[in-house]
């Protein structure tokens, strides 16, 4: 410890604990990462184990069940895409372009992280429903965008935006533009610039955006129940199918419903890290 | 600062010809995305407060002189005053730990800071109605010692806790871990003790990373829907906080009110991004400074 401390002074010797506090900080870490988060989540194992295989898989595979599925993954991954593409689009132009208000715009991007999102949900709502401000003019053509699932797609979609828009744009700000000048020197035209230079090298960061807005959009609740009308098979989402048997009191089909969904959660956020560690390397060459 | 703003971008003024696009796609591109930033995110906030405000002031205000709506907002604010604070705790001696020493399985512990994010809201609600509910683990002790924590206060304020959990924690790992350890360790080495340390080295360096945790987290606390509706047992008056409330109230067709008491909520979230914004700016402005400075500057 001591020999530490007196070679601190040399030149960039790996940190050693000469600060005080580790077992402090980290004991109280463990302990309450362990009883909010561990412990909890536990029991959720602990109450899976209490249901024999047949009865788990009846209750993760009836029906109603793989119809929320279908619409929840689904929905997601369409929303999901479409924050890529005007993710993309958005993080380009507040980094490339000057427009007035820019700062206005970008604080902007951050409103579905701060809104709360049942409030996100009354007002997607109450401007596509068929009285609404945008509904009322797509209704008479019948185009209904809520109450059904692209009511999901769309409260998803707002949602999921400022994810794709911020792990793009420090890429994007980052990006040295020697090598589009180069590219251009060499005779690309700016869409070959754009497809063979830039876009290779914020393609990490797009996947990274893609599969947080994605693993946003599965879980989400607040902002989807009220502009899905709910229907069983049609618009109704797996978390909702959870509420739905805690609501009838069965705490073991709702308890196998979460697993599948935390067991997602899981690998999504797995592949998130492995992502962001490609990124890192992409992004190692000296600034 | 306008200043410092147009001389960074004269540089990239001179090259532009080769490094941006024909003056027709700028804005082709600019009207697609601000079209589309105006769609999905200015509507909705300005139908908020146009639905709120359709019948008059008068009908706005009154959402506000029902009881039960202020003992919705209290709640929210109990809510957030437990959880903030404890989520703050957490987020330094986390971040502490994790960024300023090196020890075996900090990745995974890292990653495991970050997990409630990747947790549905209604499974997070779940877990404590299975250890706190009547069926649950400790559900026959509680009720036998009459203590009521699932469908009340103590559930609302666990469940919150656990949305909130990372928000802190990981604003504060990346920025301490990019500080290193250097200014702490002089700081003993000259005698100064841990907290002493903490206090007058730690504590302003990662002033705005803390500030932006904390209202970012604040946010979430009170805006907070799925997993607190899990554990509520939505009881009128007592156990409704501001989103719970405005749910009960659109799904009676009472609309005014409810976006009535929305609008206090994003307000909130309007409030949020300024001062987030604010930070931002200074943060950035810090940072200027400090790359104008000299390295070898005596007051460091």
């Amino acid at each position: 410890m001591s020999v530490a401390v007196l070679s601190a002074g040399g030149p960039r010797r790996k940190p050693r604990r000469v600060l005080p506090g580790f077992n402090l900080t980290l004991g109280y870490t463990v302990l309450y990462l362990s009883l909010i988060v561990l412990i909890p989540l536990s029991a959720l194992l602990f109450k899976t184990f209490t249901l024999s295989w047949e009865q788990f898989w009846a209750a993760v595979t009836g029906p109603r069940v793989l119809a929320s599925y279908r619409l929840t993954f689904g929905a997601s991954f369409i929303a999901a895409l479409v924050n890529v593409v005007f993710g993309l689009l958005v993080a380009w132009v507040l980094v490339r372009y000057d427009f007035f208000g820019k700062k206005v715009v970008d604080a902007l991007v951050d409103l579905p992280f701060a809104l709360p999102t049942a409030v996100a949900g009354i007002s997607l709502t109450a401007l596509l429903a068929g009285n609404g401000w945008i509904g009322q003019y797509l209704e008479p053509h019948g185009i209904q965008l809520a109450f059904n699932p692209n009511g999901v797609v769309i409260a998803l979609i707002f949602i999921g935006l400022p994810f794709v828009v911020r792990t793009v744009q420090p890429v994007l700000e980052d990006a040295e533009k020697e090598l589009e000048e180069a590219a251009t020197c060499l005779g690309a035209t700016r869409w070959q610039t754009f497809t063979r230079v830039i876009f290779p090298s914020i393609a990490p960061a797009l996947l990274t955006g893609f599969a947080m807005a994605f693993a946003r959009a599965v879980g989400e609740y607040g902002s989807v129940i009220f502009i899905a009308g709910n229907m069983p098979m049609v618009s109704e989402i797996t978390p909702l199918i959870i509420i739905g048997k805690l609501e009838q009191y069965d705490y073991a089909g709702a308890t196998a419903v979460a697993v599948v969904m935390l067991v997602f959660s899981f690998i999504l956020l797995l592949i998130i890290n492995a992502l962001q560690a490609w990124q890192r390397k992409r992004g190692g060459a000296p600034v | 600062m306008s200043g410092a703003v147009s001389s960074l971008g004269k540089p990239v003024r001179r090259a532009q010809a080769g490094t941006t696009e024909p003056a027709w796609v700028r804005w082709a591109l600019l009207t697609v995305a601000l079209g589309f930033m105006f769609l999905f995110l200015v509507l909705p906030l300005a139908a908020v407060f146009t639905e709120a405000l359709r019948k008059g002031f008068d009908a706005y205000f009154e959402a506000f002189k029902e009881p039960d709506a202020w003992s919705a907002i209290r709640l929210t604010l109990i809510t957030a005053a437990i959880a903030v604070p404890l989520n703050l705790v957490f987020g330094i001696a986390a971040a502490w730990a994790i960024a300023k020493y090196e020890f075996k399985g900090k990745a995974f512990l890292t990653t495991l800071v970050d997990l409630p994010f990747s947790v549905s809201p209604v499974v997070a609600g779940l877990i404590y109605v299975l250890i706190f509910g009547a069926q649950g683990w400790l559900g026959p002790w509680l009720q036998a010692h009459d203590i009521k924590i699932v469908f009340a206060v103590p559930g609302i304020v666990l469940a919150t806790v656990f949305v909130t959990f990372p928000f802190i924690a990981r604003e504060l790992i990346p920025l301490m871990q990019a500080q290193g350890t250097e200014e702490e360790q002089a700081a003993i080495v000259l005698g100064a003790t841990g907290w002493q340390t903490f206090w007058r080295v730690t504590l302003p360096n990662i002033k705005w990373g803390l500030i932006y945790g904390v209202i970012l987290c604040n946010a979430r606390a009170m805006g907070e829907f799925g997993a607190v509706s899990v554990v509520s047992g939505h009881i009128r008056g007592q156990t409704n906080t501001m989103p719970l409330h405005v749910e009960i109230l659109y799904n009676e067709y009472q609309s005014v009110a409810a976006f009535a008491v929305a609008s206090l909520l994003a307000l909130l979230a309007l409030v949020t991004l300024v001062i987030k914004s604010v930070v931002e700016w200074q943060h950035e402005r810090e940072l200027r400074a400090a790359a104008d400075t000299p390295p070898e500057n005596p007051n460091n």
